[in-house]
């Protein structure tokens, strides 16, 4: 694995979460009605994030959860390995809200399906927003991302590999070049 | 991380990282028990037969639940009503329904072994949800869920196995989960119903039930089988009571601290009195909650188990 480009670097990152927050303020009108779904396990970090950003707009933090769709994959018969499945954390109801599902990386679409499936199991939500941090193509689901931090394309044998102080001690975003088979 | 078998037959040399993974598995299902809509599809398709040779309510509609949580499909065998009654062998019983293809067997029989010997008939996968004296595995896991989730740990404490251990697979399922997990493992009970081998095993026998409170942290008390003749071990009922029956009273003056656990189905006033049955020391009714997250956790680690 080299990497090819550091495509973000943590002043970029800090602007894109900014810019983020503004963007999901402007498109609901405020956040009266907004609360944020990250996935795990970097959608936690960023959601984290844009959380602190819209109360520090807004003068009011929205409530913030955590998604884990493992249990909603349709991969289960075909993969190698088996997935980890940890804990959805949301101590709020959805019915009637704004959701803002957050995740640093769009790439096939499955694990969004996935996401809206174990929404659409814990209640009624007025609608269910995309937020990514990195929307890098290669889509094999008709799913598209409201708000996207940057569109990056890629080659099949690239990865975007998103790197977060929270977990990884530095905010950054690499372009990686993965090996042929 | 992945289970290091197909199948769960019992706890016997399981590994500590497979009982790790199933409890840690458990607290996600547990999650989705709290949920509106308690159900996910990650078992879409599959098909599990419930093979049930021995009377079961609470472990039957236990698996029951947590399959249909799951999404599979299950089938259920009951012994009475079906072609056992007109002497098809066990094995015929079950080639034949694995002909009409199913991936995963619960299984529940009066004989020990058997869940072994259906590993070597059939394709499936084998849990097995009690054989004979032998092992009842998920209790043992939902025992253990359930103290670690009380007491927030398992390594270190003491545990004391209360009743007729000579007669209870849950005592041994018990026994060798907790070893596994780092808890010291102890047994009370009348001479009659203790086996004397288990010193072999590491495990602490107690005769006096006031010394046992005393000196553990929980009691797991198991019912006194009458069904399976446990009445010619013991002089009464009564007199079992008198000696080994936990009542508030006895809680109060040896270990007001003291958990009490009961797999059930409880004959009150015998081994519990109805007092500690309906009591703040007990989380009874939380092990029949956990064990539904716990036979999740181990159908999902075994059904979606990579090739």
């Amino acid at each position: 694995m080299d990497i090819k480009a550091k495509v973000i670097d943590s002043v970029g990152l800090d602007r894109t979460t900014t810019r983020l927050a503004h963007e999901i303020i402007e498109h609901n009108k405020g956040s009266e009605n907004i609360v944020l779904l990250g996935m795990r396990t970097r959608g936690e970090f960023l959601a984290n994030r844009i959380q602190e950003k819209i109360g520090a707009i807004e003068n009011k933090k929205p409530e913030l959860g955590i998604l884990d769709a493992t249990l909603y994959r349709d991969d289960f018969r075909t993969r190698l390995k088996q997935p980890e499945v940890s804990v959805t954390d949301i101590s709020f109801d959805l019915t009637e809200k704004d959701v803002i599902l957050i995740d640093d990386v769009l790439y096939t679409g499955r694990t969004v399906r996935a996401a809206l499936d174990a929404i659409m199991d814990l209640g009624r939500p007025n609608t269910i927003q995309f937020c990514v941090l990195v929307d890098r193509g290669h889509r094999e689901m008709p799913i598209t991302a409201d708000y996207v931090g940057k569109n990056i394309p890629t080659s099949i044998n690239e990865e975007v590999k998103v790197k977060m102080t929270e977990i990884d001690n530095e905010d950054a975003v690499y372009l990686i070049e993965t090996e042929n088979d | 991380m992945s289970l290091s078998s197909n199948h769960l037959l019992g706890l016997h040399e399981v590994p500590k990282e497979d009982i790790q993974l199933i409890l840690d598995t458990a607290k996600t299902f547990r999650e989705v028990l709290e949920r509106p809509i308690k159900k996910v599809p990650t078992l879409q398709g599959k098909t599990i037969l419930n093979l049930f040779y021995e009377n079961s309510t609470r472990t039957r509609l236990s698996f029951e639940l947590a399959e249909k949580r799951l999404s599979a499909d299950t089938m259920n065998f009951t012994k009475s009503g079906s072609s056992a009654a007109k002497g098809e062998s066990f094995k015929d019983t079950v080639l034949n329904i694995e002909a009409m293809k199913v991936d995963m067997i619960v299984v529940r029989h009066e004989s020990a072994g058997i869940p072994k010997y259906l590993t070597q008939i059939s394709d499936a996968n084998i849990i097995n949800a009690g054989d004979g004296r032998h092992e009842h595995p998920t209790q043992a896991l939902l025992d253990m869920y359930s103290i670690r989730e009380k007491t927030g740990k398992l390594e270190g404490l003491k545990v004391c196995i209360v009743g007729d251990i000579a007669h209870s697979r849950v005592a041994l399922s018990n026994i060798y989960g907790l070893q596994a997990m780092g808890a010291h493992v102890s047994v009370c009970g009348p001479s009659t119903m203790i086996p004397w081998e288990l010193e072999s095993l590491g495990v602490k026998i107690y005769n006096n039930i006031d010394i046992a409170m005393a000196e553990n942290d929980v009691l797991n008390v198991l019912r006194i089988q009458l069904e399976r003749d446990a009445g010619g071990l013991i002089p009464s009922v009564r007199e079992y009571h008198n000696y080994f029956g936990i009542t508030t009273d006895r809680i109060a003056e040896n270990n007001p601290d003291i958990l009490i656990m009961h797999p059930g189905p409880i004959n009150r006033g015998v081994e519990l009195s109805s007092e500690v049955a309906d009591g703040t020391s007990q989380i009874i009714l939380n092990q029949v909650t956990n064990g539904v997250a716990i036979r999740m956790a181990v159908l999902y680690l075994l059904g979606t188990r990579a090739e």
